[in-house]
């Protein structure tokens, strides 16, 4: 109640004097074909969907600004990636000094390719992709002072949102049903209320660009708890505990290399403390000889040091699942090819393999897309798993390799 | 008599300039062209501007980009300007930026901005050869022209549409340039460049670039609002046509951050 006045007399307080008004947005038609049967019971093989993300933005003379964007999808397989959030409803003021953010929004920390550490924020909208890329709105206050000796961002987020997971007729999802729709467990009492909190301090010397962040509140990734459904089978719970994460996020810029790294330690979870870091390099080959187009080389390397003994026991309920469930790149490395060609169309080809050192399960990804005519683009993405049944997480996907075509329409 | 007249007439006009450098090396003389081209234009501050890029291929096919560009002329003579770009159509691309920061010889800075993944990248500056945004124009053709960027010598005089121009030879100095040289053709009258010849790495003539519509701003700075670029080698072409040009709009470099490439729409 407190934060709807805030809002209104925000609102309230907005000149009349609009110098802007823009929509714009997209529609898409994805479908997504499996070469492979679905391995448990109620998986559909292939599917089909629409989404829709319309963006309306205003603009104020004095710099002000309000953007609401929506977002729905319709999924003809899965009831759990049906669904609608807002991505974002932000009013802004720039000032000299310092932006000040209210509303839901989006915010991305970090460098690397291969996963997102330090980016945390936002959840992730898993249905939507299993690369962790798109995320769901996040409530949030954010203070950004603009300093000579740097970028200091202060966020106060007073909701916290769940992590999407497929349903029971959804691919790529765990053996054991998450059941999402029963609701999720929170160490705090205050459950999705809990005030989180997040700082982060970014700059650029030279070559180099830092940041270090801090945030304490709610997990956005959860540990996995083992229940059982109103028919008496196993299914998994996720659990929210209040974890503090400080991260680091660094790239050095040295003409055409790019070398990155990302690394967290996060206290309060599961097994208590753990770091991870993903590091690498990133080479772009480019001149005449490939007219024009820019070819670029990555390499990385992620490290995550929970415990990652096999978890042979059943659980019972209530137990820990097996933290190791939280990722499958704790020892892995990635090798990536990224071509954009630069041509009138920005044809742009990423493909990456990423293997696990110790068991040696990999997934291929590919990414590419293209635009078609002015409001046109295509994006065809594909995932295949290889070895997959060696790894923990990866196994539950093993039959799940599939590839995918969008059309991309933009108003 | 009137013959003489008139060629008096244009010593007065041009040889005041020239006559002073017409004993010295091609070198010497084409420098002195180059600088004064520079100096005319030094002290415009800052500059706002719309622009469209109409991409032509072989077949005549048309695509066009629309971007706004703000560009912070560099106090320092020995660094480049700042500038900022923004796409605003092909609408997949909407709301994507680029900061840059020139610089004379070393790599430029660079961020790009990803609106859809609110990820501001900094990226390498080093392919200056590579096309801009698909175009027939390279990264180093938009990128801020400085005068320590190449070596000049001229090589001749001769007409150039109404005018007579200085035609130079440019070589650039920096590093990972697609061209052994350009050939510059600069008017005596305002010292404005009426067309480039570029010369790519086997020293062929890969692509023509013809500046149109010069319209002077502020009673001082020259801007063409209509540049021509022709690939001589695929026959593909790129205009770009400047809507209008705002100057001294106060802009600071408080205005070309990161934080600012992210509101940028």
């Amino acid at each position: 109640m407190k934060s709807a006045n805030f809002l209104l007399t925000i609102l309230a307080g907005v000149s009349s004097s609009v110098m802007a008004v823009e929509l714009g947005g997209w529609g898409e038609m994805e479908v997504r074909y499996s070469p492979s049967n679905p391995l448990y019971a109620g998986q559909q093989q292939n599917s089909a969907s629409i989404a829709t993300q319309p963006e309306f933005y205003q603009e104020w003379a004095d710099g002000r600004s309000f953007t609401f964007v929506p977002f729905y999808r319709y999924d003809s397989a899965d009831k759990q990636r049906t669904h609608a959030d807002i991505r974002e409803a932000m009013l802004l003021w720039p000032r000299e000094n310092y932006e000040l953010r209210v509303g839901i929004g989006k915010v991305f920390w970090g460098v690397t390719e291969a996963s997102h550490l330090v980016d945390i924020i936002n959840q992730t909208d898993l249905v939507e992709s299993i690369d962790g890329e798109e995320k769901l709105g996040q409530p949030m206050v954010n203070l950004t002072l603009l300093t000579d000796k740097g970028t200091f961002d202060f966020f106060v987020l007073p909701y916290f949102r769940e992590r999407t997971f497929p349903g029971r007729a959804g691919r790529l999802r765990f053996d054991t049903f998450i059941d999402s729709g029963r609701g999720a467990v929170y160490e705090n009492e205050a459950r999705e209320h809990h005030v989180d909190y997040a700082v982060r301090y970014s700059n650029t010397i030279g070559n180099l660009d830092i940041g270090i962040s801090d945030f304490y509140g709610t997990t956005r990734e959860p540990a996995y708890l083992a229940g059982v459904d109103t028919n008496g089978n196993l299914n998994i719970i996720p659990f929210y505990e209040i974890i503090n994460q400080t991260g680091l996020d660094l790239q050095y810029t040295d003409e055409a290399w790019l070398w990155k790294l990302e690394a967290i330690y996060r206290h309060g979870q599961a097994d208590g403390s753990y770091y991870a870091v993903d590091a690498g390099i990133e080479y772009t080959f480019s001149g005449p000889g490939l007219r024009g187009t820019d070819l670029g080389l990555i390499v990385e390397y992620m490290y995550d040091s929970r415990n990652f003994g096999a978890d042979t026991r059943a659980p019972a309920v209530g137990d820990y699942i097996s933290s190791r469930s939280n990722t499958f790149l704790n020892n892995d490395y990635l090798i990536g090819v990224r071509l954009a060609f630069n041509d009138a169309d920005s044809s742009e080809v990423l493909a990456a393999f990423i293997q696990d050192i110790d068991n040696h399960s990999s997934v291929f990804q590919l990414e590419a897309s293209r635009r078609i005519g002015d409001r046109w683009k295509a994006e065809l993405d594909a995932y295949v798993f290889m070895d997959a049944k060696k790894d923990p997480l990866l196994g539950s996907l093993r039959e799940d390799s599939f590839v995918q075509l969008a059309l991309k329409y933009y108003f | 008599m009137r013959a003489i007249m008139l060629s008096i007439a244009a010593v007065m006009t041009f040889a005041v300039p020239v006559l002073s450098i017409a004993v010295e090396d091609p070198l010497a003389r084409g420098e002195a062209v180059a600088r004064e081209w520079d100096r005319r234009d030094r002290g415009f501050g800052d500059s706002k501007t719309t622009l469209r890029m109409i991409l032509e291929n072989r077949q005549g096919k048309q695509s066009e980009r629309r971007l706004r560009m703000e560009i912070l002329e560099a106090a320092d003579e020995n660094d480049g300007d700042k500038s900022l770009v923004v796409f605003e159509v092909p609408r997949d691309v909407k709301g994507t930026a680029l900061l840059s920061y020139a610089h004379i010889l070393e790599a430029d800075d660079q961020w790009l901005y990803l609106p859809a993944l609110k990820r501001v990248k900094r990226i390498s500056s080093s392919n200056k050869s590579g096309p801009f945004m698909g175009s027939e124009f390279a990264y180093e053709d938009i990128s801020s022209q400085e005068l320590k960027k190449y070596d000049y010598k001229w090589l001749r005089d001769e007409p150039c549409g109404k005018s007579e121009c200085f035609v130079l030879e440019q070589r650039p100095l920096y590093k990972n340039s697609g061209y052994t040289r350009q050939v510059a053709w600069y008017d005596k009258d305002e010292y404005r460049l009426q067309r480039i010849d570029y010369y790519d790495r086997k020293d062929d003539l890969l692509k023509t670039l013809t500046f149109g519509e010069y319209k002077q701003h502020l009673g001082k700075y020259w801007r063409s609002h209509n540049m021509y670029m022709v690939n001589q080698q695929t026959g593909k072409k790129t205009r770009l046509v400047y809507e209008e040009f705002k100057f001294r709009n106060g802009l600071k470099d408080k205005d070309f951050t990161q934080n600012r490439l992210k509101r940028m729409r």
